[in-house]
């Protein structure tokens, strides 16, 4: 197992600047073989974890994104109905067909079934599991504690390899106990200033380590206002790299633009009209 | 080799082991006290963890067990002061355990507490926006939206407020029935709709048409669940909603008949479960079995006691993600709002919608400034008006969206 302090910096070196705690995290999902359940706010860069996961171990990353209605076919596995109309019309007659038509040639991996049965053990990302239905949920479960896949005409399909499982969610809906209780767990919050000075300078060209102390400091302030969508990382980067884009390098040079580039942070009407030029003035004047 | 001097022997290892075992084992249990959901695997895990090695280093121990342990976001909070004090022997401020203890106190006399708060100006609150129900019908002083209309006895339009005839009355109460049946048909017309729509089952399809060379003569359609919505209505039956009261328990009682799922609860002081009672088919016997258990209410609403109720005991059973919650209530809270903020944001990540219909607010003038309104809000997907017939029928669309 690797110690955490190696895992933050390779993830770093991916381009995640991630915390000691969640560095913990995921040498404690090697350790133990249990998948990480990240939750937090949207935009906070949970689905960026698994990514960087899967630039650390050099594997492949199998997203499934999960939406309400979600079902085994979409994220399992499905037949190929098309080649089996063909393969039957052209063996028409023939007694072995159908055991040849419900073979493995004919099958199409989904996410999940792909993710167990790769030659090396790839990152699976199960994203907004809080969208899917309360079955899927339960059906994931199964799943993820025996890492095998019935199918009524093949039979029981075992994992070749254990991928490594990164769940995320947004609390929209409250998940299972039994699926919480599965997973190691880690609350993802909006990053320090420090952290998100870090995580400007490894995502943004030319963005220097004074603008984006600067701009990790005035997105803390607008972050502490009553909005309705607070801005994520993502919003962050857009936003920093419009300034360096318009080649500023220090904030308190251009308020103006400052207040007009922030719609890169600010996304809905009512936040745009709550940030107003004197707001705008007051977070600068905070800012070193 | 085993005897060298400071290299424990096989006895003494077998000494720690347990001794390890058994404070990990308590510390289980502290956890499990305070709440977490913890499990055998969990502890076989903790075990493997402390003989990796990181029983020697407290932070990393903290980390990794704050990972393991933690199921939820109230969990990854509280982990790390529950971790120093039983590990580091740290204070940490105690946090009272939230049911029990304060319940005894609510129940005893509701006619109490009811006189009780009023001496206390616990309806003071109310009476800054709500005038008495005595003298509200003829008052005339504008509150009402429908004021300025003509009398034309739309009843649509009046407010409920102003039923005072009997016949009135019960034709609301029709009408607030045929509202609910309106809804439920509604949503059966959009499953059906939806129906036409769902795709072939082509695995079937090609099984059952193998014989005929493939040729897929004989379709199968694919057959989705049947997920009915599910309706759970909180209806307040304190002082300040007497006025609507009746009429909204005779809508209760119409949904409860006509959703295929549905459930209702009163709340005033206590939180009280009444779908048994409302399952009754002759309305007249449901609403009398209901106006008793709603008696004697009227002296302060507690809603943040009373979702905390709900959501401890009976959430978990009634509601699902397909549900929508129907908070029927004026917002005015005498117990805690904080705790009202915190039980409804807990609620809005269970169910799927949360609607708060307010009988005040088509009130002139009338703007959500009782704190118990203001903490809810935030965790409100619909707030409306149903202070009549007209205003409940415009919730029609919105839940059939559902």
């Amino acid at each position: 197992m690797k110690g955490r302090d190696e895992i933050a910096q390779a993830l770093a070196a991916s381009g995640y600047i991630a915390d000691a705690d969640l560095a913990t995290a995921i040498s404690l999902m090697q350790l133990l073989r249990r998948p990480l359940l990240l939750e937090g706010e949207a935009g906070v860069g949970k689905t960026e974890v698994a990514k960087a996961l899967a630039k650390v171990h050099a594997t492949e990353l199998i997203r499934l994104q999960c939406y309400e209605g979600l079902d085994q076919s979409s994220a399992l596995y499905e037949w190929n109905y098309q080649r089996q109309l063909l393969a039957i019309q052209a063996h028409r007659g023939s007694d072995s067909i159908e055991d040849q038509v419900f073979s493995q040639k004919y099958l199409l991996e989904r996410p999940l079934l792909a993710a167990i049965r790769r030659p090396k053990a790839p990152v699976l990302l199960i994203d907004e599991i809080d969208r899917a239905d309360d079955e899927f949920e339960a059906f994931l479960l199964e799943l993820l504690s025996d890492f095998q896949v019935s199918i009524p005409e093949l039979g029981t399909i075992p994992a070749i390899t254990i991928p490594h499982v990164v769940l995320t969610s947004n609390g929209t809906r409250e998940l299972s106990d039994a699926l919480r209780r599965r997973c190691l767990y880690h609350y993802v919050d909006y990053p320090d200033v420090d952290r998100e000075t870090r995580i400007i300078l490894a995502r943004v060209i030319g963005a220097s380590p004074s603008l984006s102390l600067q701009i990790a400091r005035l997105v803390e302030g607008i972050r502490k206002e009553e909005l309705r969508k607070v801005p994520g990382i993502a919003e962050t980067l857009d936003w920093a790299a419009a300034l360096v884009g318009l080649d500023i390098t220090d904030l308190h040079d251009a308020p103006e633009t400052v207040h007009e580039t922030l719609i890169c942070l600010l996304k809905t009407h009512e936040d745009r009209a709550r940030v107003t030029p004197e707001v705008t003035q007051r977070l600068l004047g905070r800012v070193a | 080799m085993s005897c060298c001097g400071s290299s424990p022997g096989y006895d003494d290892l077998d000494a720690v082991s347990r001794l390890v075992s058994a404070k990990v084992a308590a510390f289980l249990r502290t956890l499990r006290d305070a709440g977490f959901r913890v499990g055998l695997a969990e502890g076989q895990d903790a075990a493997t963890l402390m003989s990796a090695g990181f029983a020697a280093r407290p932070n990393l121990l903290r980390a990794a067990f704050k990972h393991l342990f933690s199921a939820r976001k109230a969990d990854w909070d509280k982990f790390d002061g529950l971790f120093d004090a039983f590990w580091l022997g740290k204070r940490v401020r105690s946090r009272s355990r939230t049911v029990g203890s304060s319940q005894g106190a609510n129940s005893p006399s509701l006619k109490g507490l009811q006189d009780k708060s009023a001496e206390q100006g616990g309806s003071q609150a109310v009476a800054d926006q709500v005038p008495s129900s005595d003298d509200a019908p003829e008052a005339g002083s504008g509150e009402g939206r429908m004021e300025g209309a003509s009398r034309t006895d739309n009843l649509a339009d009046v407010d409920f407020r102003k039923l005072g005839d009997p016949d009135l009355v019960t034709q609301a109460h029709e009408a607030a029935a045929q509202l609910a049946k309106a809804m439920r048909t509604r949503l059966t017309r959009r499953d059906l709709a939806r129906r036409r729509g769902y795709r072939l089952d082509l695995r079937r399809t090609i099984h059952r048409n193998i014989s005929h060379g493939g040729v897929p003569i004989s379709l199968v359609k694919r057959q989705r669940k049947d997920k009915p919505l599910r309706l759970v209505v909180l209806l307040d039956a304190s002082g300040s909603m007497s006025m609507y009261t009746s009429v909204f328990l005779r809508f209760i009682h119409g949904v409860l008949d006509q959703f295929r799922e549905a459930e209702a609860f009163l709340f005033h002081t206590r939180l009280a479960y009444v779908s048994d009672a409302m399952k009754e088919k002759d309305a007249g016997r449901a609403l009398d079995r209901l106006s008793i258990m709603a008696q004697g209410a009227g002296g302060g609403t507690k809603i943040g006691e009373s979702l905390q109720t709900f959501n401890r005991w009976h959430a978990a059973r009634v509601i699902h993600s397909r549900s929508c919650v129907m908070i029927v209530s004026d917002g005015y809270e005498t117990g805690d709002a904080a705790l009202l903020g915190r039980e409804m944001a807990a609620l809005h990540r269970r169910c799927r919608r949360i609607v708060w219909l307010n009988p005040m607010m088509a009130w002139e003038g009338y703007t959500p400034e009782a704190r118990g309104i203001k903490a809810a809000l935030p965790h409100v997907d619909l707030y409306a008006p149903a202070n009549s017939l007209q205003s409940l029928r415009a919730l029609e669309p919105y839940l059939a969206k559902l």
